[in-house]
């Protein structure tokens, strides 16, 4: 079962977010919020820089050899008494879950926060068979209620305003009084926490994603800032982990330090607020825990991008920085990129998942302006690996026709000076001219997608090459 | 016995073709500034750094510009440039066009031209360290940090350095100076609405510091800034930082009229 993809409809979906009021109010909180954030945990911590290049090579180093790790986790993982399942495609990854599921005749299933879900399309196939998945995650369950995906990867109803969760609580939670105090974030917070407590209670399965997955332990590390992962995978009978190959890394002292740029880059915390640590099923020592622990590797397209241009994407450990500082991000939303993974990593991952033909907007829709780069923790050079892609289409001839056009006249024109400059001095004629005095022009033609968001400035009638000839040769008369 | 005069460093201009086209007088700014600080200035016959090509996936064509341009400015000693778009294109991206081809001819070259390209106020305080600048301006001023420059060069305390030599000038920071404006190169007319929301936004944290007057490095932000201003009828000026720094911070800003 497909995932609904929106990518080819980029800008169509970005203009219908720049005319969404409450979008528009809520993204624009977010930006001052996160920002900030950001850099006061960075400026509390003097060797922020040096533990990002040190969570970068780890990465790197992992990613060399991801064969041996993710082996080496397997083990581990069976010797705690769990299982392993190598899904090489979303549809795989759906029927190992699945079958395990109905082997336990489960009814419901829990879900902490995992993208891999959204990537695979669980729910929906879950749903289409008779089982009910229940997200935990706070954000996760209004987008839920709402029949929509998460918006962001760290905070996946970001998008939303406050009134419009009030909204969707009234109408979901109609077994309520309809009087109720839903004034303020703590109170709906408290709300779903009541209605979840049953469902985590009734849980037969419960399915969380994994941050990381050390290899030297076969643990899966799951953060949380609601504590709704430890309850979605201790209660049920069964842990499910779906979790992408690239998570692994070699030892708990790395996941650690991969952990402290996490939580600093995402919200400017020190850490998250749960940090919870699997291994294997409940022991017989144990209190609790749950009877069987499956972990779902999950491969879709990734060891494609091993040893191409595209490979450090691989070390994304999903933060969502680059999304916060992302222009672009911040104006639309992440429902504009029209499939699971928003903002500048989407842009580059996005188009190895489904397609450059279906998300060939996605590379393109950035100013380049390399806030992304710099604030990733694991150094990810985004936009590079944006250009990466623009050089694919242009390659592959799947550049718009116009652009192509416009490319071509450029690169014979700036190749040929003594066709350029006298072009150019006329152009600059033409358009002082147009401009009738008034130093800029409100329309003009072959520009409209500048002039219809700003005017343009006029220039002043001359080039700078042509003035700076006379210029020089006004001084050696002088001079003479 | 007197030491002998040192050759002053003989620099190459590059204009970019924003500024050739669009606003000459920071060509003639920059070219002020740099005598000022004792350089000869040379404008050599030139086009467009590659910019657009490069970022438009055409590396063939960002090659051959490259090219072009490392043949006209391997004579100077520098090559300045106003603008830390096309300076980070010429610096970091010429390197890497040949790196990936393996370009043992042009390589080399690409990595000796990399070495002499500056910013131009990178240059003058990095490289010629000038603590003395020739400009009056009784007033307030914003700046804007144009990305590229900020990113890939490191320009962000220079213009602000060579600022507070201007007498009088005051600096007034905007909320997220870094933020980008929304222009983009080709990204402002193939996405005009996210780019118009981009620099509406850009607008507004000018405006809110009180400033009658945004300066930045970059035409191409420069443009974008100017023309949602006065699109939008704001009393706010835009100009080139070297115009500033060169004594030219009363004459009509980014889309005023002229008087000539
Ligand atoms: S690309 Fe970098 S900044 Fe973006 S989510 Fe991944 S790790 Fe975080």
């Amino acid at each position: 079962m497909a995932v609904r993809i929106t990518s080819p409809a980029f800008k169509a979906n970005a203009k219908r977010a720049l005319a969404d009021k409450p979008l528009q109010a809520s993204m624009r909180n977010f930006e001052a919020n996160f920002i900030g954030r950001r850099k006061a945990a960075a400026e509390r911590l003097p060797e922020f820089d040096a533990l990002r290049e040190a969570a970068r090579d780890i990465k790197t180093h992992t990613l060399t050899y991801l064969d041996l790790y993710l082996r080496a986790f397997e083990d581990k993982v069976v010797k705690a008494g769990g299982h392993v399942h190598w899904a090489a495609t979303a549809e795989d990854a759906r029927t190992i879950v699945l079958d395990i599921c109905q082997k336990l005749g489960a009814k419901t299933a829990t879900k902490g926060k995992s993208m891999i879900s959204e990537e695979i399309g669980l729910n929906e196939h879950l749903e289409a068979n008779g089982i009910a998945p229940v997200e935990t995650d706070l954000g996760e369950y209004i987008i839920q209620l709402r029949g929509e995906m998460p918006s962001h990867i760290i905070a996946p109803a970001v998008h939303l305003t406050r009134s419009q969760v009030e909204a969707d609580f009234r109408r979901a939670h109609s077994h309520l009084p309809g009087d109720r105090n839903l004034d303020e974030a703590a109170t709906m917070l408290a709300e779903a926490r009541g209605i979840l407590r049953e469902r985590f209670l009734a849980a037969d399965v419960g399915i969380t994603g994994a941050n990381f997955l050390i290899a030297e332990t076969g643990t899966s590390v799951i953060v949380t800032n609601e504590g709704n992962g430890d309850l979605t995978q201790t209660l049920p009978k069964a842990h499910i982990v779906l979790a992408s190959i690239e998570k692994v890394v070699p030892t708990l002292e790395d996941a650690t330090t991969l952990l402290r740029v996490l939580a600093r880059s995402a919200t400017g915390q020190e850490q998250a607020v749960y940090t919870t640590f699997s291994t294997g099923p409940r022991r017989a020592s144990d209190p609790d825990g749950p009877e069987e622990y499956h972990v779902v590797l999950l491969d879709n397209g990734r060891t494609a991008l091993l040893g191409t241009p595209l490979q450090p994407v691989l070390r994304c450990i999903r933060c969502g920085a680059c999304y916060n500082h992302c222009p672009v991000y911040q104006r639309i939303g992440g429902h504009a990129y029209g499939w699971v993974y928003g903002g500048p990593v989407g842009s580059v991952l996005t188009p190895t998942l489904i397609g450059i033909d279906q998300a060939g907007h996605l590379p393109n829709a950035s100013t380049f302006c390399g806030r992304c780069e710099e604030v990733c923790p694991v150094h990810i050079p985004l936009p590079a690996m944006m250009r990466y892609w623009r050089e694919q289409q242009f390659n592959q001839n799947l550049t718009p026709k116009v652009e192509r056009h416009g490319l071509s006249v450029f690169a014979f024109l700036a190749q040929r000076g003594w066709l350029y400059r006298p072009l150019g001095r006329l152009a600059a004629a033409t358009m002082r001219f147009l401009a009738f005095g008034r130093g800029r022009l409100g329309w003009l033609p072959f520009a409209g997608g500048w002039t219809s968001q700003r005017d343009l400035p006029a220039p002043a009638g001359s080039t700078f090459q042509a003035a700076w000839k006379k210029h020089v040769k006004a001084r050696r008369r002088a001079a003479r | 016995m007197s030491s002998e005069t040192p050759t002053p460093p003989r620099v190459g201009l590059f204009v970019t073709c924003l500024v050739d086209l669009m606003r000459p007088k920071v060509g003639f700014a920059a070219a002020k500034l740099l005598e000022d600080a004792g350089c000869t200035v040379e404008v050599p016959p030139q086009t467009c750094c590659g910019q657009p090509a490069f970022n438009s996936g055409d590396r063939a064509t960002a090659r051959g510009l490259a090219k072009q341009a490392i043949e006209t400015f391997e004579p100077y000693d520098y090559v300045v440039v106003p603008s830390g778009s096309c300076a980070g294109m010429m610096k970091t991206h010429y390197v890497e066009l040949f790196d990936h081809q393996h370009d043992h001819a042009w390589l080399p070259r690409a990595k000796a031209f990399s070495d002499k390209v500056f910013e131009l106020t990178s240059f003058l305080v990095d490289v010629l360290k000038v603590e003395r600048i020739r400009a009056i301006y009784d007033g307030t001023v914003t700046y804007h940090d144009g990305c590229s420059g900020l990113r890939e060069l490191g320009v962000k305390q220079q213009p602000r350095r060579l600022l507070g030599h201007v007498i009088g000038l005051t600096v007034a920071e905007m909320a997220d100076a870094e933020a980008c404006c929304g222009f983009g190169g080709t990204f402002c007319v193939k996405y005009p609405e996210i780019s118009g929301a981009i620099v509406e936004r850009k607008v507004a944290a000018i405006a809110a510091t009180g400033a009658p007057q945004v300066l930045s490095g970059d035409l191409g932000c420069l443009l974008n800034i100017a023309g949602r201003i006065t699109r939008d009828g704001k009393p706010i000026q835009a100009r080139h930082v070297a115009e500033m720094l060169a004594g030219m911070g009363h004459e009509p800003g980014i889309g005023e009229p002229d008087r000539s």
